[in-house]
């Protein structure tokens, strides 16, 4: 078989068992979190008998394991399920509506900042192997370490403080709507996304970095200088290729936190994404959102992993065609 | 006011509804002596604080979760309760800005049998937004939601004293009620209970957002927002200014300011106290300061140990530094308690005498007639119960070590607080957002019976005058019951009423209002009926 295949399908098969292993695991947490849904709802209102009849309405009163099977069946069906906010009523909210906007909204801000960030960082990285320990490499990292040195949420002020207060260039609150246009969309996501370019442009421009700079002292390098390649040439051409697997990993993995991890930049800009409707989820213990949260997550992490790895086969002939 | 300036200022309302010129009334006000300049800029201020329509108004509030629901019975905070009940709907009674409880959806209502029968009339010709008219049967199913055994309403135990509800005719709805009330119309105000439409199967349509207030709802994103425009078909005149109003939640109080600052949003609710002095500075922007009914507490559970004894109750009252954690704690937003739960503002308020404020010679006296040299226990507490919860009670436990006392503070997680540690440890902080009326306040937190008895306080004497007021209709009889309720319970309640906190929000300066409500925040929650733009 081929080994690109290969290691997908192996990769797929292993991601699945990730992802029935995080299922149990979310699903177990959430059972020993103290208080219910009902209880997280009603706060300081909850009496023993509104308790109970809400308990009983989602179907809380039966056995953990009951309910864990039930779902998981339903999921291999493609169904997630019903929020338990507003099940008691005819109107039920399904697992998938709440979702599916406030995914969009997130890969929106993913992408839209990864476009910015990555050929900014590999940019900046490749420029910093070149001229090593010039100025202008100190610069690029004291700047970035700074970047992703600071909170987010401090970077997040920051920006909202210059850029929208003062410049009013930008929005201060980032609320999109389904109604919201492209243009206005990608407007109004402009602070978010700056906040976030800072935060992760630090860590892969660092690896770019530090990959090149590390394939410059091998001895094809030397050869290729001594056989009088320009150096720009020679790191771009030969250098480069060969630096694209550890590149490539640290890109997955920040735009992995692209997805799952900007809940404080969501909650700072009031952006509608998927981390705030988990958060809220998990303190009203909301288990189906939850889980499908957690389900997304992982399966994000899993495909990025997946996409790094298919990434350093292909440029990898050594890999691409094994003895 | 001397009576050149009352003639003045009735002149004034004239010139602005236009019934008088602005030359009449500048002649006018010169005549009595008033310079021109004066003149001109009365007459500029009042035109602007005169109501105007239209705008889109929109509001910053720091609640709001994805799990909010449209039923009203679920409703557990400022964001469901401002936008969805204020803004969009209607109570049987509403709470005015002086505290006086008003029909609303009702026009009349009145009592007999000592308090114990209520009869309500539905204000004719009131519809729906759908262009229905709100009948008794409508009243009825909407308040019957609450009721019934699969109820899971927090207005359930509201009206748990409610025996029957018939309609008699089409406009008026009789309670009978299993003992006397004479504050039965307060109850029915509350923000749970807003009149919906009936179903023909006689349940009620809470699912549409169908109601009968100032604006309808357009759309509604549980955790982000709520949109409304305006009912043209309006019952009450003079009410509901704005052409459209949207209520964002906003969580982070930083942000939430800087929507404000940046005109995003024109108002919005629980300042950050901290940066208040630099959101002052703003040149556009208002801020504004009203005591409520909440209040913030620590109680103790008067059945355990060493909280049994009276005596120690009142040394550790005595113990609280309140005025130095209101300066410290809450930048001197608020009014300190004195172990009565009923705001000053509230009818038939009392202040007890003597005062609790921090003694220790007083603290050590008690804790002698306890037959105690020193007293060492332990206070749950977390900033769920309250923000500063945790701040109060580590400045409480410094200052109580001069009387002797050893708090040992306990941080609880804030996830889960109102399961594990409220109403289950010995000695926790704890909050109550305030209720209109003395009976409900006591009733709901202080009664023997009260399922929210955190202090499980059981007085025979409170009890049997709590159960008395309730159907006294001798006014001052009443007051005097009341009174000697509260005084028992600052002598002998488990309750430390630290702090009447203040609502403290902040609007752009371009919004005109009356009078503002202090039963909740927001203007009673109705700031999007009340508020107009003066520009």
């Amino acid at each position: 078989m081929h080994p690109v295949l290969k290691t997908v399908l192996q990769r797929l098969g292993l991601g699945l068992l990730t992802l029935f292993v995080v299922s149990v695991l979310i699903f177990a947490s959430l059972e020993m979190l103290p208080g219910g849904f009902a209880e997280a709802i009603l706060g300081q209102g909850a009496t023993p008998e509104t308790v109970a009849a809400f308990n009983k309405q989602i179907g809380l009163d039966r056995p953990a394991a009951v309910r864990y099977v039930e779902w998981i069946w339903n999921i291999l069906h493609g169904d997630f399920g019903y929020s338990y906010a507003g099940m008691g009523g005819s109107i039920k909210r399904s697992v998938s509506d709440l979702i599916a906007p406030r995914l969009y909204n997130t890969f929106f801000l993913a992408i839209m900042t990864a476009i910015v960030a990555v050929p900014l960082s590999l940019f900046l990285g490749i420029m910093a192997a070149l001229y090593r320990n010039s100025w202008y490499d100190r610069t690029v990292n004291a700047v970035t370490l700074t970047t992703i040195a600071t909170p987010e949420f401090f970077i997040a002020y920051l920006l909202m403080f210059f850029l929208a207060i003062k410049a009013k260039w930008f929005p201060t609150l980032s609320t999109v709507s389904e109604s919201t246009t492209l243009l206005e969309h990608l407007w109004r996501a402009g602070l978010p996304a700056i906040t976030l370019t800072l935060v992760i442009v630090a860590h892969m421009m660092r690896m770019t970095r530090a990959a090149l700079i590390n394939l410059l002292a091998s001895p094809y390098m030397e050869m290729a200088q001594l056989k009088g390649v320009p150096r720009r040439e020679a790191i771009v051409k030969h250098a480069l290729p060969n630096a694209w697997a550890p590149i490539a990993t640290v890109i997955a993995f920040n735009l992995a936190y692209l997805v799952v991890g900007v809940v404080v930049v969501e909650v700072v800009f009031v952006y509608p994404g998927i981390g705030q409707l988990m958060v809220d989820a998990v303190s009203s213990r909301d288990m189906p959102v939850v889980q499908a949260c957690a389900l997304i997550f992982a399966a994000t992490y899993i495909l990025l992993n997946l996409s790094a790895d298919v990434v350093s086969i292909i440029t990898n002939p050594r890999l691409l065609h094994p003895k | 006011m001397n009576e050149t300036q009352n003639k003045l200022n009735a002149a004034l309302g004239q010139a602005v509804r236009g019934r008088i010129t602005r030359r009449e009334f500048t002649q006018l006000a010169l005549a009595s002596g008033v310079s021109l300049a004066a003149a001109n800029s009365m007459f500029t201020k009042a035109y602007a604080d005169e109501p105007k329509k239209g705008g889109n108004f929109k509001v910053g509030v720091g609640h709001g979760a994805t799990t909010d629901s449209m039923d009203p019975g679920l409703y557990p905070d400022q964001f469901t309760g401002t936008a969805l009940w204020g803004t969009l709907a209607n109570s049987l009674t509403e709470i005015d800005a002086d505290g006086n409880v008003v029909g609303d959806v009702a026009e009349s209502f009145e009592s007999s049998d000592g308090a114990k029968k209520w009869v309500f009339k539905v204000r004719n010709g009131i519809t729906f937004h759908n262009g229905r008219t709100v009948t008794a049967d409508d009243v009825i199913a909407s308040l019957q939601h609450h009721l019934g055994e699969n109820s899971k309403s927090a207005a359930k135990s509201l009206l748990k004293e409610v025996a029957t509800m018939k309609a008699d005719g089409p406009n008026t709805v009789v309670f009978e009620l299993t003992g006397g009330n004479a504050d039965f119309p307060y109850t029915v105000s509350d923000y749970h209970m807003p009149i919906m439409p009936k179903n023909p199967d006689g349940t009620v349509d809470w699912q549409s957002g169908i109601r009968t207030g100032a604006y309808k709802l357009d759309k509604f994103d549980p955790g982000v927002q709520a949109s409304f425009s305006k009912n043209e078909n309006y019952y009450k005149t003079g009410k509901g200014w704005f052409d459209s109003v949207q209520f964002l939640s906003i969580k982070d109080a930083a942000a939430r300011t800087n929507a404000l600052l940046s005109g995003e949003v024109h108002y919005m609710d629980r300042c950050d106290l901290k940066t208040l002095d630099q959101l002052k500075a703003s040149p556009d922007i208002t801020v504004s300061e009203i005591t409520g009914y909440g209040h913030y507490i620590y109680v103790m559970n008067v059945t355990q140990k060493p909280f049994d004894d009276v005596n120690v109750r009142t040394a550790i009252k005595y113990s609280m530094p309140r005025d130095e954690i209101l300066e410290k704690v809450f930048l001197g937003h608020g009014t300190v308690g004195n172990d009565n739960p009923i705001a000053p503002t509230v009818k038939f308020a009392i202040d007890p005498t003597p005062k609790h404020s921090y003694d220790p010679a007083m603290a050590k006296e008690y804790l002698k007639k306890a037959g105690l040299e020193s007293l060492a226990f332990d206070l749950s507490v977390a900033d769920a119960a309250f923000a500063g919860a945790v701040d109060s009670a580590i400045l409480w436990k410094e200052k109580a070590k001069a009387c002797g006392i050893d708090i040992n503070v306990i941080k609880e997680p804030e996830d889960g607080y109102w399961d594990n540690v409220w109403l289950k440890k010995p000695f926790v902080a704890s909050y109550w957002s305030g209720r209109p009326t003395v009976d409900w306040m006591m009733t709901t937190a202080y009664a023997a019976d009260a399922s929210w008895n955190d202090t499980f306080w059981k007085n025979p004497k409170f009890n049997e005058l709590l159960v008395a007021a309730r159907s006294e209709s001798d006014e001052a009889k009443r007051a005097a019951m009341y009174a000697e309720m509260q005084q028992i319970l600052h002598d002998d309640g488990g309750l430390v009423n630290m702090l009447f906190n203040s609502y403290v929000e902040a609007h752009a300066k371009n919004l005109g209002h009356g009078k503002v409500a202090a039963n909740w925040q927001l203007d009673g929650m109705r700031v999007a009926e009340r508020w107009w733009f003066t520009s």
